[in-house]
């Protein structure tokens, strides 16, 4: 239990003492996972919303697949990224593994198909006639998009948070494609990982705390946004 | 409405520059690809050569920590430039099938057998590393293996090869398939036996209440060696950088750090630096 409130006191004295190794890594942490989360949106709405509003044959396998997807285990995604991006790999000229870029691809991965099953539900979810009678007052499709999209905001939301908490606390893959190299690609969850190896469990308690307050951060200002003109 | 879609924006946008950021940082040139074993790293040797190294010579290390084992399997296949690793009889093997160019002594430390306090096996009483694991499997002693792979393992594996014992699948013998630093931790926690190198052990002393039970021996002997991943067989390996790393290891300002190394934090030096010296005269 000591050991706890070390990590706490840790925790605090590494923060305020602004070290910069602890800040940087932190900083990396957030801005590699928001890259991939930013990705994963593009990607995740744009094939979410297409597959909710399409209709074909082998749509709900689709939907299946991508819901599964969701469920990605982290060291699977790491491994396959790690083989396609070793340099005797067919994505070898890339040289990108061990280096960021390698694990917001990789938390891409990850996070995509979260993203997309939470809108293909999201969209699927609106009044079935909301659609026609948008495109009944005239609107072009991107407008429809546009206003489905506005409409189902609040699961959308929830798909960031989602895709966003999938990742930054992810680190099966982080570890394998980045490596978790000193003042590179070494973010909170290797981080930690590494100090509890270390034994410097303090530091690897203090670690975390940092993760979850980071983690409530983000989360905190999306659900301002999110809950910011909820339909009363 | 309108205060929301700014939040949305300035979060957009901020995830644009956080995009671009480590774009620009990836843009290095000099990197080498160091897959070492995890005691390197996890005793904290490598945080006090690297820097040194980073700044003489202008390569950028990214090291990668594994196990010897997965380190060699990443050098087989070019996927490293350079080897820091542990274990050498595959080393050797390692060698002999083409896959490193070079491979030079850098220094030794030992392994040691480590248990509970009240040593129920009675470990304290043998003379050697095989007569402790014959003690240990006797009394059907708890003993916590790394089952990685790794240098250490393979060291294990060898001691309980010559003390006669097959403990695979024994519900005394236990594989945790995890780095050194937290076998130990499990092995500290479930207070059973382990081979651990001393390094590491020395490190997070603290922590474990596990004292030594056998040490000594020279069959415990732990030797690393630099290898450099040869060029001929991968093309795209950066053989200047891993020469240059070699050659570092061995230089004898490096040499020295590497003797002085842990003597301030943990009171004795952690391994012993053997650069030019001859395997067979190390232990004597």
């Amino acid at each position: 239990m000591d050991l706890i409130f070390d990590g706490i006191r840790h925790a605090i004295v590494l923060l305020v003492t602004l070290d910069r190794e602890t800040w940087g890594i932190t900083f990396l942490s957030l801005q590699i996972s928001g890259a991939a989360t930013l990705v994963s949106l593009l990607i995740g709405m744009g094939a979410g919303t297409a597959l909710a509003l399409a209709d074909f044959r082998g749509k709900r396998l689709l939907v299946s697949i991508i819901n599964t997807g969701m469920g990605l285990p982290p060291v699977v995604v790491g491994l396959f990224v790690t083989i396609m991006l070793w340099r005797n790999g067919p994505l070898g000229f890339l040289e990108m593994l061990y280096t960021p870029g390698a694990i917001i691809l990789a938390q891409s991965v990850i996070a995509t198909p979260i993203v997309a099953g939470i809108t293909v539900a999201a969209i699927q979810n609106l009044p079935r006639n909301l659609r026609l009678q948008i495109l009944a007052l005239g609107a072009t499709r991107l407008q429809m998009l546009w206003l489905l999209m506005r409409e189902a905001r609040l699961p959308l939301l929830a798909a960031v948070m989602a895709g966003f908490g999938g990742v930054i606390s992810e680190v099966g893959a982080s570890i394998m494609v980045g490596g978790n190299i000193k003042g590179y690609t070494r973010v909170l969850t290797t981080a930690t990982v590494m100090e509890t190896g270390m034994g410097n469990f303090d530091i690897a308690i203090a670690l975390g705390i940092i993760l979850l307050g980071l983690t409530f951060a983000v989360n905190y200002v999306l659900t301002l946004v999110q809950q910011h003109d909820r339909p009363r | 409405m309108k205060r929301c879609m700014c939040i949305t924006f300035a979060v957009i946008a901020g995830l644009c520059l956080a995009v671009a950021v480590p774009r620009s940082q990836a843009a290095e040139t000099k990197n080498i690809i160091l897959a070492t074993t995890t005691s390197t790293q996890d005793s904290g040797l490598l945080d006090a050569l690297l820097p040194v190294f980073q700044k003489q010579t202008g390569y950028f290390v990214k090291t990668i920590a594994v196990g010897s084992g997965q380190a060699m399997a990443m050098g087989a296949r070019g996927e490293a430039d350079v080897l820091l690793a542990h274990s050498p009889a595959d080393e050797k093997k390692f060698m002999d099938e083409g896959n490193g160019s070079r491979r030079q002594l850098v220094m030794h430390n030992d392994f040691i057998i480590i248990g509970p306090s009240d040593d129920p096996a009675g470990v304290k009483a043998a003379k050697d590393a095989p007569e402790a694991f014959k003690l240990i499997a006797g009394k059907s002693a708890l003993f916590i293996s790394r089952g990685d792979n790794s240098g250490t393992h393979a060291k294990e594996k060898k001691i309980w090869e010559s003390a006669g014992v097959k403990p695979d699948g024994q519900g005394w013998y236990q594989q945790t398939g995890l780095g050194m630093g937290q076998t130990l931790a499990v092995a500290a926690e479930k207070k059973g036996y382990t081979l651990a190198d001393r390094g590491t052990w020395l490190s997070q002393q603290k922590n474990l209440g596990l004292p030594i039970v056998c040490q000594g021996d020279t069959s415990l002997l732990n030797v690393y060696h630099v290898i450099e991943v040869s060029p001929q067989k991968w093309p795209r390996v950066n053989a200047a950088g891993a020469k240059a790393f070699a050659e570092f290891m061995v230089a004898p300002a490096t040499q020295k750090l590497i003797g002085a190394f842990g003597v301030e934090k943990f009171g004795a030096a952690l391994f012993t630096p053997d650069a030019g010296k001859s395997l067979e005269s190390l232990g004597k």
